[in-house]
């Protein structure tokens, strides 16, 4: 991995300097490709700069309780005091502390976020890619499934679950969020896989020998891969807005605060007239920053996947 | 050593598989080893889809697929496995057989991975080299390259190459030389030519009737899914007997003779096979001879009947629904 450029392979690297370059195209071994990925990924500023807004909310929300003083829904101090001093953002109509509100919100909006994407990822994913590639009987089944619970209301199934079986937990909001958002990833997942199942390289590796659960990893999942990346992207907001609207109608997590919650109670207690911006503008802001970065995020990893865009 | 016996395709189109389209038509023929067939047709007429179903890649809707003696037209996984290690395939188009987005050694990679787990790295590199060299490419040039950065041509011998590493019996090559320029296509009707004296069977798609002379042994002509005739080379191109075989040739430039020879002795042909059906004299005359009710039989009339010894020809109509031109 030094700047042992072999004399070959002017094509990618020929406009930049050989001394930076040499690392990714003097990796020609099997598995150098992950590397070099990884390599374009770092010098992408797309990439760097919405992982880095996001990565610094997370750690915001993962070790910024340590260094509270009060807890989030504490009465600490004087209402509806403007940020500075002991509360950096201020405080609410009942003296609780904004920051403390806010840092544990973005624990929970993570949670709610990157459970319930996950789950719908996995589910539909599964089932476009499985209904996709195998096709016939097996993909009008999946796709009645997926029209199924593409129709039923799925808000108000989730108002119907969470009242009566009285669910309150950030992860239990999280994964029925989650089994009711995959309908639509499914979908697209089966079209673009049925778009790539026709190409002759399936084919090629079918005549390797190769099974279908390694073709759908190996050769169709990475031609998606940034539009999956993408997929997540939204399933992640999607998530935490669901969340954020079942907590306001007073179905949300009970023991926990949220950024959703936060903007409800700012809602519900006449923030805006009152003019305590503090209140509403940081979980807001904070939501839109989490999933604009990870947009942003998301072009410049379309780029880095595909060695065509790299070029230019 | 590959034979395919009333071969039928028939594929579901339209919704609920209201409209069908009949691709490939009770398609019999065979390939031996250190043989070259050659499978000729227009676009369309179902050349693809044939080679598809003996790669496994399609399943057959009708008849038997037989490789040296066992029926393989229904395999599960395992045996399709072992298949694959004695038939492979190139295909027609090689920028859509490379992964886009992985560079083309990768191919390779997975065939190893596949096929030769326990290859040494320093072996399998060379055993790749060799096969490289074989297709005539550098390594140098082509390993660590994405396919965007290599010719259509190279992409094609790299397909060739790969299907080398195995130690095949019989190659699939549908179109493999379309996309190549004069002298690459030389050298690898050439590699073709030599790895059949190496004892592969080679069953060659094409629409180019000047290639399909050049390199095959026998050739099998095919018009909208059907086997219209099939014989060894030299007598099917000298003598064609189907008028659809007749319009192919009467198109194919001849070095050795001038267009008006070649009219000449066409225009003679059509003369003395005008509103004939070779096919249907050849039955009539079997009836005869077995007596009156064997005439009525075969209804289907996509069977072949053999004109002279190794040439077979069909009923003379066209499509499926024309009528004998003999009025059979
Ligand atoms: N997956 C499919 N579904 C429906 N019809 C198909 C499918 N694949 C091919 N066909 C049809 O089957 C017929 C034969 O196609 P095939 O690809 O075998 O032709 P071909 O002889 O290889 O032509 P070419 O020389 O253009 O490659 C065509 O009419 C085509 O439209
Ligand atoms: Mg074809």
């Amino acid at each position: 991995m030094t700047a042992t450029q072999p004399t070959t392979g002017p094509g990618t690297e020929a406009t930049e300097q050989p001394g930076v370059t040499g690392a990714p195209s003097g990796s020609r071994k099997p598995g150098g490709d992950v590397r070099e990925t990884l390599y374009f990924a770092l010098r992408n500023p797309k990439v760097l700069v919405g992982g880095f807004v996001v990565l610094a909310f997370l750690l915001l929300g993962l070790i910024g309780p340590a260094f509270l003083r009060y807890a989030p829904m504490d009465y600490a101090g004087p209402p509806m005091a403007p940020p500075g001093g002991d509360f950096p953002l201020g405080t609410t109509t009942f003296g609780q502390d904004v920051f403390a509100q806010f840092v544990a919100g973005l624990r929970s909006t993570f949670l709610v976020g990157v459970l319930g994407g996950a789950v719908a990822a996995v589910i539909g994913m599964t089932i476009g890619f499985v209904a996709g590639y195998r096709g016939g009987l097996i993909d009008e089944l999946l796709n009645m499934l997926t029209n199924v619970v593409l129709v039923i209301p799925g808000f108000v199934v989730l108002i119907i679950i969470n009242a009566y079986l009285g669910v309150r937990s950030v992860p239990m909001q999280a994964l029925y969020i989650g089994i009711f958002s995959w309908p639509w990833v499914a979908r697209a997942v089966r079209s673009q896989t049925l778009s790539l199942r026709s190409r002759d390289f399936i084919d090629l590796a079918r005549l390797s020998g190769v099974g279908v659960g390694t073709i759908l990893r190996r050769e169709v999942a990475p031609n998606m891969y940034s539009y999956l990346f993408m997929t997540f992207v939204l399933l992640f907001g999607g998530s935490i807005l669901t969340a954020a609207s079942l907590d306001f109608i007073g179905l949300g997590p009970t023991n926990a605060m949220s950024l959703g919650l936060m903007m409800n109670q700012a809602v519900q207690w006449s923030a805006l007239h009152l003019g305590l911006w503090w209140w509403f503008v940081p979980p807001g802001l904070g939501i839109t920053l989490i999933v604009g970065s990870l947009y942003i995020m998301n072009v410049g990893l379309d780029e880095v996947f595909n060695p065509k865009l790299r070029e230019t | 050593m590959l034979t395919l016996d009333r071969l039928d395709k028939v594929y579901r189109t339209g919704t609920f598989g209201t409209s069908d389209l009949h691709a490939v038509r009770q398609v019999t023929l065979d390939v031996q080893r250190g043989e070259v067939v050659s499978l000729i047709g227009e676009s369309g007429s179902g050349k693809s889809t044939i080679g598809k179903m003996v790669l496994h890649l399609l399943d057959s809707s009708g008849g038997t697929i037989t490789f040296d003696g066992r029926d393989v037209t229904h395999l599960g996984f395992r045996a399709r496995r072992e298949y694959y290690r004695k038939v492979q395939g190139v295909f027609q188009d090689p920028f859509s057989s490379f992964n886009p987005i992985f560079k083309v050694d990768r191919t390779f990679e997975t065939l190893r991975r596949s096929y030769f787990p326990r290859v040494s790295s320093s072996d399998w590199r060379g055993r790749l080299e060799e096969a490289l060299a074989a297709v005539s490419l550098e390594p140098g040039d082509i390993l660590g390259k994405f396919p965007h950065q290599l010719s259509g041509g190279q992409l094609q011998r790299l397909l060739i190459a790969r299907a080398l590493l195995l130690d095949i019996e019989l190659l699939v090559a549908d179109e493999i030389i379309s996309m190549l320029d004069a002298s690459t296509r030389i050298d690898v009707l050439n590699l073709l030519v030599e790895l059949k004296s190496r004892g592969l069977g080679i069953l060659f798609v094409t629409h180019d009737l000047s290639l399909g002379n050049y390199v095959s042994d026998r050739v099998v002509i095919l018009y909208k899914g059907r086997v219209v005739e099939r014989g060894v080379t030299a007598a099917v191109f000298d003598d064609p007997l189907h008028p659809y075989t007749r319009d192919l040739l009467a198109s194919v430039p001849h070095l050795d003779r001038t267009w008006e020879d070649v009219e000449a002795e066409e225009a003679e042909r059509s003369a003395a096979l005008a509103g004939r059906c070779l096919y249907h004299e050849a039955l009539a005359a079997q009836g005869r001879a077995l007596g009156e009710e064997a005439s009525a039989a075969d209804g289907d009339d996509v069977g072949l009947v053999e004109h002279s010894p190794g040439h077979f020809v069909g009923c003379f109509r066209l499509a499926a629904g024309d009528p004998c031109p003999a009025g059979a």
